[in-house]
């Protein structure tokens, strides 16, 4: 878990604050978004002054001030999740047994049960405001022999259990959509304006979210609302008032009154945490100016030279490479310093930190993407021990391999090499990821998997096999290497996956409904198969263009080294005084090249330029989603900002004549 | 760094001028609802009607579905929907009152707030030179787009089913492909491969930009790094930030002026000037997103331009013929305290006067509908509107006047283009980056495209070599210029 004393200064001096800052500011939004529940949980239009002093009355009880407080909590508490789950690169499961295994975490249950609890705290403070037959728990009646007795008062239940019914569910839906993803976005503005700005979409989300949820708690209540009313009932020993209707009965639930205090608690209690969500976002993504460079040896490591080589925070490297980005474009005094020299000596130590350390992320995203395409190339295939440790190795050794030993890819070598495991070393920025994406996540992990989760119109020849040998007749080119390999990987091959086997004998509601859905589909398509087999191929199918999301997961530090260099190497035209900048021209312009050529080849797969669907209404950040098409974005921006920045001058710059030849093509605009 | 050479021995190419006749354009005369009489009546039960009622027009269409079904519902609901829709009517009224502006259909609101004069009945509705070659877009009557390369035979026409009513249209900066087109309902940014061969690229290749509430869009404007597009409309008090790449959008909403309806980038990136339909515009600065509000006297900013290094703003007001000027100081990326300038300096005066010429006397001047200034600031072409009083004709004309930034800022007299005799122009643009000088693009009313090039030296070879400026080949598509050796004198004043 979190630990001050190890983490990095940054963390210790600035995200820790901004959090703070950001509940702080949550704590005090309360006490306002207290009345406005107040006001409209009341409402009785027919009785406006009753309505206002009894609210008025209300707010100034002691019973208000002491929710307040229990809310206070409930709103820290959340603060201190969100510090603790936020992530800057999201971690996107490349398929639905993936998605399992993250919530099946324990971190992800520690997570859920604390929010079901702070949602029977946050529903009980609304039973109290709300007051009526909200109000207790018990209350005295009389049973049928008119003895008098302490009985069960079923409203606060349903209320309290659809608090924690909200909370679960927030929960979830925070893992399946990402919620604890914080993005940057590219339009800066001050905290206040974006606050204001977002501040219409809480409110919209949280109703609409609230609705489903209620919707959702009420089935469940209908079927399960028995346990835990007799288990209520038997602890704490009340009588059930058998006068009254039970509430889980359809006459009990079309209570109008009752549907609409739930909704509004639910959409209370999503409001408070989404603000608070909301404000952390704001806060921990503003923009932090580090120095280029300081004159006292004890700052240094502040410095950004040295934080953007460092590692460690990922949130760290984000902010100074936002910083970086937007050094270039807006701030001449400070590019001057990047252009300046060491004092003694000579040397350009800051332009060439900077620049190193820009072309070995770009270096590091082309790897990515070749490997990404070779290992596609060779359909999942492939990759023998050998290039576990090697990315380079050509895919031609793979065809070799056979069937058993690509389901023994020994997974730690795999773990090394995911698309993010250059940020997930450090477990405070995406913590989630570690035990259950990484090896699924990885476009080159367990080829069999991999295989596995083919795309289903491609009729993968595991189904061939198993099922009509004549659908390999079909598409015999996908699958060129001999078929026994692949028959004996068959049996072994939910091997890598943590669990499949029972998980999919009990599958989860929603595998359940994707599963109707894909059968729906299935029937028009070429293979017909067993129920079970079905099931399980459905769990480990990969989720269309998951892969090249996770591939782009981390790429905004990408876009923003891009855009880095390029207005760098623009100012360099007329500001770099030392020529510090044309000795890495030709590197800069190599590699902004090749990862061009290597984009390009990845938009060519299937599902890499499809566009996933815009959810506007929606409280999840789903930026990275089309990350991938705004570095392609960038990508060809920078190399034209050189271009025409340099003009007829760049066929002075050493290049191979393949690359000349693409740099003429910028030139003439014909990209 | 990059002087130009004005003594070229071989002639610039100037690009061809087209010729659209009005007639061979067909304009778009379907409207949503027009369809509907071809076909019979046909009996729905009320949930249909009420569910496609709901579908096409929302909660005003429910509710009137509803109230003209008074035999079908019960009594108190068809009452009840015709009370709420006379309040809904009754609030809309008070809000066009507010604004005026709202009360107009989305083809007239185009008309009002676009750039190009008497835009409805334009045959070439927008002209976009791309802003690093040769290449242009032309937006026609016909909603389609045309774009012309002289360095390849094809011209591709763009097609969309979204592209209605095309206000504005601008293309990429950085970048060879992407064209950005203002729509009735929509944006759309089109890529068109440049060494594509096609004469139709499919729809297929155009994004689609919409957001709830942000039509019809009147203007567009790229921002000179190529990394964002802002899109205006009057109807919505947003201007849209874009992130084309990832079809997302930050709207920064001012209710002020009741909308936005034209956008300038300023060429160094800093600023964007943003006017609304009452008498008021704002300037943003681009880093932080914030905005200055100046509100005007007289009437709304009917355009404006900003001078190449992005310091000054000339601008002009409806109802007023003058061009004012603003002045902004800050040099980009330090945030500075002192604010720009106070107050807006009249520049230019262009209320009515009356020239003699050899063909008689020509009354010249009056309200402005557009400003244009070269890329290098030297040459400021000023669209007028002109009028078509009973009594004295005064045709619209583009007025060119030289400018000077530096040491201080001069504005002189420089001549007039015309059209050829009945024609007036519509639009205008300079080509951005014309090797000799300025070439300005204008759109006449007969539907033909001309290129008007001036051949100058530049300011900073001016000053060195004085005196005239050299003698240039009078190139044959310049239309006759009733004055235009003052194109090429220098005022001695």
């Amino acid at each position: 878990m979190f630990s001050v004393e190890q983490s990095c200064w940054f963390i210790r001096k600035v995200i820790c604050w901004r959090a703070a800052a950001s509940v702080a500011w949550a704590v005090l939004l309360l006490p306002p978004s207290i009345a406005v529940f107040v006001i409209i949980s009341r409402v009785s239009l027919l009785h406006p002054i009753q309505w206002i002093s009894e609210c008025v009355s209300l707010l100034t009880s002691a019973t208000a001030i002491f929710s307040f407080i229990l809310l206070c909590g409930v709103v820290l508490i959340v603060g201190f999740l969100n510090l603790e789950y936020y992530t800057v690169i999201p971690s996107i499961a490349c398929s639905k047994i993936a998605l399992l295994g993250q919530l099946l975490h324990p971190r992800q249950f520690v997570s859920s049960l604390v929010h079901c609890i702070l949602g029977v705290i946050v529903a009980w403070c609304c039973a109290v405001t709300i007051g009526g037959r909200y109000q207790t728990l018990g209350y005295p009646c009389t049973q049928a022999d008119g003895s008098p007795q302490l009985c069960l008062n079923e409203y606060q239940v349903i209320l309290l259990l659809a608090g924690a019914f909200v909370g679960y569910c927030h929960s979830v839906l925070g893992v399946i959509h990402n919620m604890n993803y914080v993005s940057f976005h590219t339009v800066q503005q001050y905290k206040y304006l974006r606050f204001k700005g977002s501040l219409p979409l809480v409110v919209k989300c949280s109703a609409i979210q609230a609705l489903y949820s209620v919707r959702n708690y009420l089935v469940v209540y209908f079927f399960l609302g028995y346990v835990p009313r007799t288990w209520i009932c038997k602890t704490l020993n009340l009588q059930l008032n058998s006068s009254l209707h039970p509430l889980d009965t359809i006459a009990g639930l079309l209570d109008f009154s009752l549907l609409y205090h739930l909704w509004i608690s639910g959409t209370f209690l999503l409001f408070t945490w989404y603000i608070t969500l909301l404000l952390f976002r704001i806060f921990v993504t503003e923009v932090y100016s580090f120095p280029v460079q300081s004159s006292f040896t004890e700052d240094v490591h502040q410095c950004l030279p040295k934080v953007l080589t460092g590692q460690q925070p990922a949130i760290l490297k984000f902010l100074a490479l936002h910083d970086l980005a937007l050094l270039s474009q807006h701030s001449p005094s400070r590019r001057s310093e990047v252009f300046s020299l060491s004092q003694p000596g000579g040397h350009p130590h800051n332009w060439n930190a900077i620049s190193q350390e820009c072309l070995s992320l770009l270096a590091d995203l082309t790897q990515r993407l070749v490997a990404h395409h070779d290992t596609v190339a060779t359909n999942g295939r492939a990759k023998s021990l050998s290039t576990g440790s090697d990315k380079k190795s050509l895919s031609s050794e793979s065809s070799v391999t056979s069937g058993t030993e690509d389901v023994m890819t020994p997974r730690p070598s795999v773990l090394i090499k995911t698309p993010a495991s250059v940020f997930l070393r450090s477990s405070v920025g995406s913590p989630l990821t570690v035990p259950f994406t990484p090896d699924l996540d990885s476009p080159f992990s367990s080829p069999a998997l991999r295989r596995l989760a083919g795309p289903v119109e491609q009729c993968s020849p595991w189904h061939g096999t198993v099922q009509s040998p004549h659908i390999m007749r079909r598409g015999p080119k996908l699958w060129s290497t001999s078929t026994d390999s692949q028959a004996n990987s068959l049996p072994s091959s939910p091997a890598p996956v943590p669990s499949p086997t029972p998980a999919a004998s009990k599958p989860s509601l929603l595998a359940q409904f994707l599963q109707n859905r894909k059968e729906q589909v299935l029937q028009s398509d070429c293979c017909p198969e067993p129920e079970l087999l079905d099931q399980i191929r459905l769990l480990i199918d990969s989720l269309p263009e998951a892969s090249s999301q996770a591939l782009f997961a981390d790429t905004q530090s990408h876009i923003w080294a891009l855009e880095g260099l390029s207005y760098l190497v623009k100012a360099s035209f007329s500001e770099d005084q030392f020529g510090v900048v044309q000795t890495t021209l030709p590197s800069i312009l190599s590699s902004m090249l090749v990862l061009q050529e290597a984009v390009d080849r990845h938009f060519k797969l299937p599902h890499a330029s499809s566009k996933p669907v815009r959810s506007t209404s929606s409280m999840e950040d789903s930026s990275y989603k089309t990350l991938r098409f705004a570095l392609r974005a960038t990508l060809k921006t920078a190399i034209y900002r050189i271009t025409t920045t340099f003009g007829e001058h760049l066929n002075a710059v050493q290049m191979s004549a393949e690359h000349q030849k693409r740099l003429q093509q910028f030139l003439e605009y014909k990209e | 760094i990059f002087k130009h050479e004005v003594f070229d021995n071989q002639p610039f190419v100037i690009p061809l001028s087209l010729y659209f006749p009005r007639e061979s354009l067909k304009p778009h005369s379907r409207t949503e609802s027009s369809s509907k009489a071809a076909f019979l009546d046909h009996c729905e039960t009320l949930w249909m009607r009420s569910a496609a009622a709901w579908r096409d027009a929302g909660l005003t269409g429910l509710l009137n579905e509803i109230a003209n079904s008074s035999a079908e519902v019960p009594k108190w609901l068809s009452v009840s929907s015709g009370c709420v829709l006379a309040l809904l009517q009754r609030i809309s009224s008070f809000h066009g009152s507010l604004f005026p502006h709202l009360t107009l259909s989305s083809e007239d609101m185009i008309a009002e707030f676009s750039q190009v004069l008497k835009w409805s009945d334009c045959a070439v509705r927008a002209f976009a030179w791309h802003p690093h070659t040769d290449k242009f877009a032309v937006a026609l009557l016909d909603d389609s787009i045309k774009i012309y390369n002289p360095k390849s035979a094809t011209a591709p026409t763009l097609k969309h089913r979204l592209q209605r009513s095309v206000a504005a249209v601008q293309w990429k900066p950085l970048c060879a492909s992407a064209l950005a087109v203002a729509c009735q309902n929509c944006l759309l940014v089109w890529h068109v491969d440049p060494c594509s061969l096609s004469t139709r690229p499919s729809s297929g290749c155009a994004q689609v930009l919409s957001h709830p509430g942000h039509s019809p869009v009147t203007s567009i404007a790229w921002s000179p790094s190529g990394s964002f597009l802002v899109s205006a409309s009057p109807m919505d008090t947003n201007m849209m930030v874009w992130d084309v790449a990832a079809e997302s959008c930050v709207p920064l909403q001012r209710v002020g002026g009741g909308g936005v309806t034209f956008l300038s980038w300023s060429p160094d990136g800093s600023h964007v000037l943003a006017s609304t339909p009452a008498a008021l515009f704002r300037v943003w600065e681009t880093r932080m997103w914030t905005c200055e509000r100046w509100p005007c006297l007289k009437g709304r900013c009917q355009s404006g331009c900003w001078s190449p290094d992005g310091s000054r703003l000339l601008f002009t007001v409806q109802g007023e013929t003058v061009i004012y000027a603003l002045t902004f100081t800050d040099t980009p990326g330090i945030p500075s305290n002192t604010k720009g300038p106070k107050a807006a300096a009249v520049v230019a005066d262009l209320s009515e006067t009356t020239f003699n010429t050899p063909g008689g006397d020509i009354v010249v001047g009056g309200e402005i509908q557009s400003l244009a200034w070269d890329p290098r600031g030297e040459r400021l072409a000023v669209l007028l509107k002109g009028q078509e009083h009973f009594s004295l004709d005064r045709p619209a004309m583009i007025a060119v006047f030289k400018t000077r930034t530096s040491p201080i800022f001069e504005l002189l007299p420089c001549g007039f283009v015309q059209g050829e005799p009945g024609t007036e122009p519509r639009l205008m643009q300079f080509h951005p980056n014309f090797q000799h000088g300025a070439l300005l693009t204008v759109c006449w009313s007969n539907g033909r495209i001309t290129h008007v090039p001036f051949y100058f030296l530049s300011a900073g070879m001016a000053r060195h070599g004085l005196g005239g400026s050299p003698p240039q080949p009078r190139p044959e598509e310049r239309p006759a210029d009733y004055i235009n050796q003052t194109l090429y004198t220098e005022l001695t004043t």
